[in-house]
C-alpha cells in the first residue's frame, strides 16, 4: 500500500496533441479517488501513465514515495482492472487469478491459498475450474477484480470496470466494489464517465476536462460548491438548470423575473471587467411548487409561473418540466456537455426547466403552475471562462450573500 | 410440386374421414403439414442453389481424382497399351516397396518440416514487425509480400543463376564448387528458396491472428508482472493459437507438394526429388499412368492425412467455420 503523487504530470502524444496538461494530485494511502470526465477528457491517459502502460511526458509521478516515471508496469507493484476484463481466454478462472502470483515466482502452495481466499471473498470458488468464455458478465468482472486483489499489490487502478454490465448488475456491483476497496484499505484510483458513480463511490473526485483538472475534492462538496459552469453541469443527475442572465441595475433579468443580488455579488459585478451577462444556473431539487411553500420559506425565494409540459412521477418526488421563454444560455461548457450527453443535436424552443418538486404537489401537464426556487442555491457563472461568481473562499453562497 | 402433392392430399383425407374427432388431434396434423411444407420447399430451394457449383466441383475435382484412383488399379503404361488391365493393388505394392520413393518421400518430408518450421519463425517475426509499424504501414506490408508476388519459377530461375559458378554471385560468394551438384548443398538451396517465397504469405497470416490478440490483454498482463517474452509466450501465442494452426495447415499442405523449385533448381537430380517430382517424372515422362496415378493417389492420401491430424488432433478450426473456443 501507498500513496500515488502526480506532480504536473503531462501528455503530448507525437501529433502534438496534449492529452494531459500538468495534472497535480495527491492520492493518500488507503484513499479511493474517482476520476471522472466526458470522453477525451484524459482521464484513461492519466491512469494509463500512473499504470506505467503510456509514458510520462513531462512532469514526476511517485508511487509510495519513489519516482515511478522510468519504471516498466511490472516494476510499479499496482494491479489493474479493465473495461473489457482483459481475462486471459485460454486459462480458466484459477489460472487466471494465478497468473500474476506465478509470475512472481511463488510457490504453488501459497498460490493456492491466495488464490482460494480472494475466491471466497468474490464468491467465485465455483467457478475456478471454468473458463472466460462461460462465465456471465458479472462473473467476468468479479473474476478481473479477483486477478488484481489477489497481489495484494501497492494500488488498484480501475479502468470503467463496470461500464460493461446492465445497469443493475452496475448498481449491485458498486457496493461491491466499495466494500472491497474499505475492507482491503488498498489506494484506488478509478476512472469512470459516469457522474452517479463518481459520486457515490470515491472518497474524493477529480472532474477532468479537455486534459485538465477541473476541481478536485470529496462528492458533496463537488455537487453544493462547483467551481465552474463545468464541474455544475457535469455532477447531478438530473443536471442542473442553465438560464441565460443579464446584468441590470444591479439585479438579474432572468426568465423567472428579475433576480435580486447581494452586495458582494453586485461589488464583484461593478468592475469594469466584469460580465455584462451572466448563467444562473439552479439544481431541480432547488425548486418548490408555490402551494406548498410556507411563509418562512417563501421570504428565501422567488416565484414564478410557467406552463408544465411533462410529469414524471417517481412515487418519492415529481420530476416537472416546464417550457420558459427567453434567451438559452450558451458557454462553450454547455455544448460540449451536451455533446457529451449525446444531445448536441437535439434542443426545443426556449429553455427547459426541470425541477423536482414534492410527491404531493398536485401540478399537471398542459396546466400552468406557480413554481418557488431557492434564492440561497443559486449559482451564477461567467460564461466566457465558466467561473462561479457565487463561490466565495470555496463555498457557494447563493445570490443573496453580502 | 410433386413432393408437396402426398402430404396436402393424406391432410385433407384426414381431415374428411376424422371430421368429428377429437380437436388437438385436429390441430395437431394442422399444424405440423404446412411446417413440413415449408421446410422441404426450403431444402430443396437449397439443393437447385447449390447445385451448379456441385456440379462444377463434380466436374473438375470429384472426377479426375476418381479416374486417377481407377487407373492406379491398372496396369496402363502408354508406350504398351496393349498390355493395359486391372491389377488390383498391385501398383501400390510396386511404390511403397521401392526405394526411389521412399528417398523422396523422406527428401519431401524434410522440406516441409525444416521449411515450415523456419517459415513460422520468420513469419512469426516479420507479423510482429508489420503489426507494430506506425509509420508507413501499407509501404512496409507491400515490400514485404513482393517475394511472394513474384512466380515461383521465375524466381527459381533467378536463385538457380545465383548459384551457378561463374554467373552468380552467391556461388561465387559461398563455396568453391557448384551447390547445385551436391545433395546437401541442393537441398539447402531448395528450402532456401521456398523460405524465401512463402515467408511473406505465414506473416501475412499470422498478422491476421495478431490483430485476435486484444490491446487490453496485453496491458493486463504487462501489469500482472510478465516480461516481454513472458506476454508473447503465455498471452500472444495461446491467443493466436487458431490463427497459427491454419497458417501451419496451408503451409504444411503447400509445402508436401512442393514441385517448382526443384524442377528448375535441380530438376530432381542427385535424390533432391520430392514425391510430385516423382510422380510428373513417371506420369508425364515416363508415361506410365498406372505407377504415376499411384503416386498421386499416394500424395492425395498423405496430404488428407496431414489435414485431417490438423483439424481433428490439434483442433484446428477449418477456414470459414467458427474460430471461437473449441476446447
Amino acid at each position: 500500500m501507498a500513496d500515488i503523487v502526480l506532480d504536473k504530470v503531462s501528455k503530448k502524444f507525437p501529433d502534438g496533441t496534449v492529452a494531459v496538461q500538468d495534472v497535480d494530485l495527491e492520492i493518500a494511502d488507503g484513499e479511493f479517488v474517482i476520476l471522472v470526465g466526458p470522453s477525451g477528457c484524459g482521464k484513461s491517459t492519466t491512469l494509463n501513465m500512473i499504470a506505467g502502460l503510456e509514458d510520462i511526458s513531462s512532469g514526476e509521478l511517485r508511487i509510495g514515495g519513489q519516482r515511478v516515471n522510468d519504471k516498466a508496469p511490472r516494476d510499479r507493484d499496482i494491479a489493474m482492472v479493465f473495461q473489457s476484463y482483459a481475462l486471459y481466454p485460454n486459462m480458466t478462472v484459477r489460472e487466471n487469478m494465478a497468473f500474476p502470483l506465478r509470475l512472481a515466482k511463488l510457490d504453488k502452495e501459497t498460490i493456492n491459498s491466495k488464490v482460494d481466499e480472494a475466491a471466497k471473498v468474490l464468491e467465485l470458488t465455483s467457478l475456478l475450474d471454468r473458463k472466460p468464455a462461460n462465465l456471465s458478465g458479472g462473473q467476468r468482472q468479479r473474476v478481473a477484480m479477483g486477478r488484481a486483489i489477489v497481489r495484494q499489490p501497492k494500488a488498484f487502478l480501475m479502468d470503467e470496470p463496470l461500464s460493461n454490465l446492465d445497469a443493475k448488475l452496475r448498481v449491485q456491483m458498486r457496493t461491491v466494489v466499495s466494500r472491497l476497496q474499505k475492507q482491503l484499505g488498498t489506494t484506488t484510483v478509478y476512472v469512470t464517465h459516469d457522474q452517479t458513480e463518481a459520486m457515490t463511490l470515491g472518497d474524493r473526485v477529480v472532474i477532468m476536462r479537455g486534459g485538465a483538472v477541473q476541481q478536485v475534492g470529496p462528492p458533496q462538496e463537488l455537487y453544493d460548491h462547483p467551481r465552474n459552469l463545468f464541474v455544475a453541469g457535469f455532477i447531478g443527475s438530473p443536471s442542473m438548470n442553465f438560464l441565460h442572465a443579464a446584468v441590470q441595475d444591479g439585479s438579474l433579468r432572468t426568465a423567472l423575473g428579475d433576480v435580486p443580488l447581494g452586495d458582494r455579488i453586485r461589488r464583484e459585478l461593478e468592475a469594469a471587467d466584469a460580465p455584462r451577462e451572466l448563467i444562473l444556473g439552479i439544481r431541480p431539487e432547488h425548486f418548490e411548487d408555490a402551494e406548498l411553500v410556507d411563509e418562512d420559506t417563501r421570504r428565501r425565494g422567488l416565484e414564478f409561473e410557467a406552463p408544465v409540459e411533462i410529469v414524471e412521477s417517481m412515487g418519492s418526488d415529481k420530476y416537472v418540466y416546464f417550457t420558459v421563454e427567453g434567451e438559452r444560455a450558451s458557454a462553450a461548457e454547455l455544448e460540449e456537455l451536451a455533446a457529451d450527453a449525446g444531445a448536441s443535436d437535439f434542443s426545443g424552443a426556449g429553455s427547459n426547466l426541470v425541477t423536482r418538486l414534492s410527491a404531493e404537489s398536485a401540478v399537471a401537464e398542459g396546466q400552468s403552475r406557480r413554481v418557488w426556487f431557492n434564492l440561497e442555491k443559486i449559482h451564477l457563472f461567467d460564461p466566457t471562462n465558466g467561473r462561479n461568481l457565487t463561490l466565495h473562499e470555496g463555498r457557494a453562497a447563493g445570490a443573496l450573500a453580502d | 410440386m410433386s413432393i408437396n402433392a402426398t402430404p396436402t392430399g393424406a391432410d385433407t383425407a384426414v381431415e374428411e374421414t376424422e371430421r368429428h374427432a377429437t380437436v388437438p388431434a385436429q390441430r395437431g396434423s394442422r399444424r405440423k403439414a404446412p411446417l413440413s411444407e415449408n421446410k422441404k420447399a426450403e431444402r430443396k430451394l437449397g439443393w437447385l442453389l447449390c447445385a451448379p457449383a456441385a456440379l462444377v466441383m463434380v466436374a473438375v475435382t470429384a472426377y479426375p481424382i476418381i479416374y486417377s484412383v481407377w487407373l492406379s488399379l491398372q496396369r496402363f503404361d502408354l508406350r504398351f497399351p496393349d498390355e493395359r488391365q486391372f491389377i488390383g493393388l498391385e501398383n501400390y505394392v510396386t511404390v511403397l516397396t521401392n526405394e526411389f520413393w521412399w528417398t523422396a518421400f523422406g527428401v519431401t518430408m524434410l522440406i516441409t518440416v525444416v521449411t515450415v518450421a523456419v517459415e513460422l519463425v520468420l513469419g512469426m517475426g516479420l507479423a510482429i514487425i508489420m503489426h507494430r509499424t506506425l509509420v508507413g504501414r501499407g509501404l512496409v506490408r507491400t515490400s514485404a509480400l513482393i517475394p511472394y508476388g513474384i512466380v515461383t519459377v521465375v524466381a527459381a530461375f533467378s536463385w538457380r543463376y545465383a548459384w551457378t559458378p561463374g554467373t552468380g554471385y552467391l556461388a561465387d560468394l559461398f563455396s568453391d564448387g557448384a551447390p547445385l551438384t551436391e545433395r546437401a548443398s541442393s537441398l539447402a538451396i531448395i528450402m532456401l528458396a521456398e523460405i524465401w517465397k512463402t515467408t511473406p504469405f505465414m506473416a501475412l497470416l499470422l498478422m491476421a491472428g495478431l490483430a485476435l490478440v486484444p490491446e487490453d490483454l496485453l496491458k493486463a498482463a504487462s501489469t500482472d508482472g510478465a516480461t516481454a517474452w513472458q506476454k508473447f509466450t503465455k498471452v500472444m501465442l495461446p491467443v493466436m493459437k487458431p490463427a497459427i494452426l491454419v497458417a501451419l495447415l496451408f503451409r504444411t499442405l503447400d509445402a508436401f507438394r512442393v514441385f517448382d523449385n526443384i524442377f528448375v533448381l535441380t530438376a530432381g537430380g542427385n535424390e533432391t526429388s520430392s514425391v510430385s517430382m516423382l510422380a510428373y517424372n513417371n506420369l508425364i515422362r515416363g508415361l506410365n499412368l498406372g505407377i504415376g496415378s499411384t503416386m498421386s493417389v499416394l500424395i492425395f492420401i498423405t496430404v488428407a492425412i496431414i489435414a485431417f491430424v490438423f483439424v481433428k488432433l490439434f483442433g484446428t478450426a477449418a477456414p470459414g467455420s467458427d474460430d471461437g473456443e473449441r476446447r
